[in-house]
């Protein structure tokens, strides 16, 4: 263990200890273990409906958890989470970028993404707008800040929602499945903006079926299987010699075509 | 007895300035019950949806008994039965006013719920991961999507309830039709000074639609 930690260079910035959620019925997550250091990306992959956006979901409390442990740069979630400090604390910290992109659609781009600056952070306009104002350059967005979502293409609403995310200055990114929605001719933009974002050394954790681009940015790709984490390390390890006979199996699947 | 009838155009133009004194009654119990409809419809609408059972229970009783009932009979039971349980009389025009409220209230309350929980459940979450408390997620994102879609409906209620207002000649305010029956009991114009009745509240009406509809569309900006 102290051999791990020497290797991640510094305390994760998150660390999920034996947490298990159930639907009902339905164990979606069995046990999960898993820290993440910061400046790391790690890409999690695996079929739909293995809980891997559930595990995402749970580490700013948009899903709750029943036993384990999750703690999140120094602030703890207990299970069956209820709105604490800690939580609101988190979500302050954690960005998250949404499949559906959840841009407000009732609010300028520009407004989109100065809205939380301002009524949580408490900046004054002026300063929100400058900020928004770079983060929208720095998505290649910038001529669009007096739009409204709806006139937006998906690329460049899920770009904005990106903006809208880092203008919290967030510790640690979320991404569920960023290009899920998207035509085909849009996921590159998309992928670009993460990418730069990644060798910026933000701390990231992304969801995604992109198995090139999970290769390229990842430092570890976590493969999850039915509720559990079946195989973990880094993207080289895992994509071209898979220890699991089920990441082999999945990965021949979606490598395929 | 002559078979041609002649519509009387002297007295039907003749009768419109005493109907007008009706009108402001007619204006102060729709706006005045309305406004006050529109706030007990916020309440016990988020009331209605809420998780918690004991907030709930009393938002539904609220709603089936007032949606339940004839706005008639409500405002009867509020003018001549209240009275004998609170041990003084109640002002006519207050209690259209009432009536107006707790009726246009039920019914504001499951519009209110219908347009909050039309909103996508990705735009509360993507406010809280923002680091905004549910109050504010609920004040910023919510609502402002939810109450623009709420605009037709609530220009439907206003409507209706305007026209409800009708009724309470029965406990004499003097409101338009009062206005014209009083007339009519002196003159017995009924077919034309009925029409000029019908005609203002059409004006009214439709001013209001007209009204709603630039609102709705300027608030389909950005939509």
């Amino acid at each position: 263990m102290n051999h791990d930690e020497s290797l991640s260079g510094a305390d994760p910035i998150v660390r999920l200890d034996k947490v298990n959620k159930h639907f009902g019925s339905l164990h979606v997550l069995k046990d999960i273990d898993l820290a993440v250091s910061s400046g790391e990306v790690v890409v999690i992959i695996g079929a739909s409906g293995s809980g891997k956006s559930t595990l995402i979901r749970c580490i700013n409390g948009l899903e709750e958890f029943q036993q384990g442990h999750i703690q999140v740069d120094g602030n703890d979630l207990v299970p069956h989470g209820k709105a604490t400090k800690a939580l609101q604390k988190i979500r302050t910290e954690v960005g998250m970028v949404f499949q559906q992109f959840n841009l407000f659609p009732h609010l300028s781009v520009l407004d989109n993404v100065t809205l939380a600056p301002m009524k949580v952070r408490g900046w004054n306009r002026v300063d929100a707008t400058e900020t928004a104002e770079r983060l929208l350059e720095r998505v290649d967005i910038s001529d669009q800040a007096a739009k409204y979502p709806t006139q937006l293409s998906g690329g460049q609403q899920q770009r904005v929602a990106l903006a809208r995310a880092l203008a919290m200055e967030p510790r640690l990114m979320l991404f569920d499945e960023p290009t899920s929605a998207l035509d085909p001719e849009m996921i590159g933009e998309v992928l670009d903006a993460m990418r730069e974002l990644a060798k910026e050394g933000m701390t990231m954790m992304i969801v995604t079926h992109e198995m090139g681009f999970a290769r390229e940015v990842a430092d570890r790709v976590v493969y999850i299987h039915q509720g559990e984490i079946a195989e973990e390390g880094p993207p080289e390890q895992v994509f071209d010699a898979p220890r699991n006979e089920r990441t082999r199996s999945f990965l021949s699947r979606v490598l395929k075509h | 007895m002559d078979v041609t009838f002649q519509f009387d155009w002297q007295a039907a133009f003749g009768s419109i300035p005493f109907l007008l004194k009706g009108i402001p009654y007619t204006l102060l119990i729709s706006f005045g019950g309305l406004a006050i409809g529109f706030l007990i419809g916020i309440l016990f609408g988020l009331l209605r949806i809420s998780p918690t059972a004991w907030l709930r229970v009393p938002a539904v009783t609220y709603i089936e008994i007032f949606r339940g009932t004839p706005v008639l009979v409500q405002v009867l039971f509020i003018f001549y039965g209240l009275p004998q349980i609170i041990g003084s009389p109640i002002n006519a025009l207050v209690a259209g006013i009432a009536a107006i409220a707790v009726n246009s209230g039920a019914y504001i309350s499951e519009i209110v719920r219908g347009g909050v929980q039309s909103i996508e459940r990705g735009q509360r979450e993507a406010g809280l991961s923002l680091g905004l408390s549910r109050r504010q997620t609920f004040r910023y994102i919510i609502w402002p999507q939810a109450f623009r879609r709420m605009i037709p409906s609530l220009g439907n209620q206003g409507i209706i309830s305007i026209k409800d207002t009708s009724l309470f000649s029965v406990i004499g305010v003097g409101e338009l039709v009062r206005q014209g029956q009083v007339y009519i009991a002196t003159t017995f114009n009924a077919l034309e000074v009925y029409l000029m009745v019908a005609m203002l509240y059409l004006a009214i009406t439709l001013t209001l639609s007209f009204a709603l509809r630039m609102l709705e569309r300027k608030g389909l900006v950005g939509q």
